[in-house]
């Protein structure tokens, strides 16, 4: 297994792993971190195929998706800050009012 | 003595890959948000590593300054701000722990089989990645979207900015 392949597993398996926590973790602020896990995965695979392909256009794009990842969690913040004043829980489980 | 250096390379990458999965496997196995969330800090760190091994060291120097520094600090910040005695910080998982993990492991799975049988171009670059070329192709052939970033950011201030004052009204 060469270096690209190791990297790209590894992007694969944090974003795998990412998503599983955003699935299954019941607590607003650990599922938003594992949301950051997934950026950070995606931000790898840039960097490695940027390397493979020796372009720039890799890396102004994990620039741009630093960026978003600021803004996003810019955002969020005060929204779980709004939802904790409502409902005085983190629990994921306490705003399930949409479930059909 | 250059092939010792390259040996020693590919040990370092194998050694910080373990690291950064290690530190993701914790996330989902920690409970309390905290510890999560230094578990994250870690795992950023060791991918900054990765970073700075295959040449590209600014974006090693950005993700501890913008991830490890501004986004976590804000993190850990509301983590403090909130109450420790919630039900969520005492019960760690949802009901769909089985499922999930089943179907994380076919995802991975899938693109990892695509991956084995499509990638043949081994990664042999590893000179340095110079921010002399990057700065270059950034605001010459990417300005436009570098223009776009700071619309971006201003649109989220502004929403920050609104949310708050909308649930501010909500409860007096």
């Amino acid at each position: 297994m060469d270096k690209l392949q190791l990297l790209l597993l590894l992007a694969l398996a944090l974003f795998a792993i990412g998503l599983l926590g955003v699935v299954i973790r019941r607590n607003l602020l650990v599922m938003l971190m594992c949301m950051e896990l997934m950026l950070n995965a995606a931000n790898l695979s840039l960097v490695t195929l940027a390397r493979q392909t020796d372009t720039s256009a890799g890396a102004v794009l994990v620039f741009l998706v630093f960026v978003v990842a600021a803004a996003e969690i810019a955002i969020a913040i005060p929204i779980v800050l709004l939802l904790v004043r409502r409902r005085h829980t983190l629990d994921a489980d306490a705003y399930a009012d949409l479930k059909g | 003595m250059e092939a010792l250096l390259q040996e020693f390379d590919t040990l370092l990458l194998y050694v910080f890959a373990g690291l950064s999965l290690a530190g993701a496997i914790a996330m989902l196995v920690l409970q309390h948000p905290m510890r999560v969330a230094m578990a994250l800090v870690a795992t950023m760190i060791w991918l900054g590593a990765i970073y700075g091994l295959v040449g590209v060291h600014f974006i090693a120097a950005f993700q501890i300054l913008i991830y490890v520094s501004a986004v976590m600090v804000f993190i850990i910040y509301v983590i403090m701000l909130l109450d420790v005695r919630d039900m969520a910080y005492t019960r760690r998982y949802a009901g769909l722990l089985i499922p999930g993990a089943i179907a994380a492991v076919v995802f991975f799975g899938v693109l990892a089989a695509t991956l084995w049988r499509t990638v043949e171009v081994p990664l042999t670059t590893t000179a340095a990645f110079g921010i002399g070329q990057f700065a270059v192709d950034f605001l010459q052939q990417y300005w436009l979207q570098f223009e776009v970033t700071s619309v971006l950011l201003v649109a989220a201030v502004v929403a920050a900015i609104a949310v708050v004052k909308a649930g501010g009204k909500d409860h007096g």
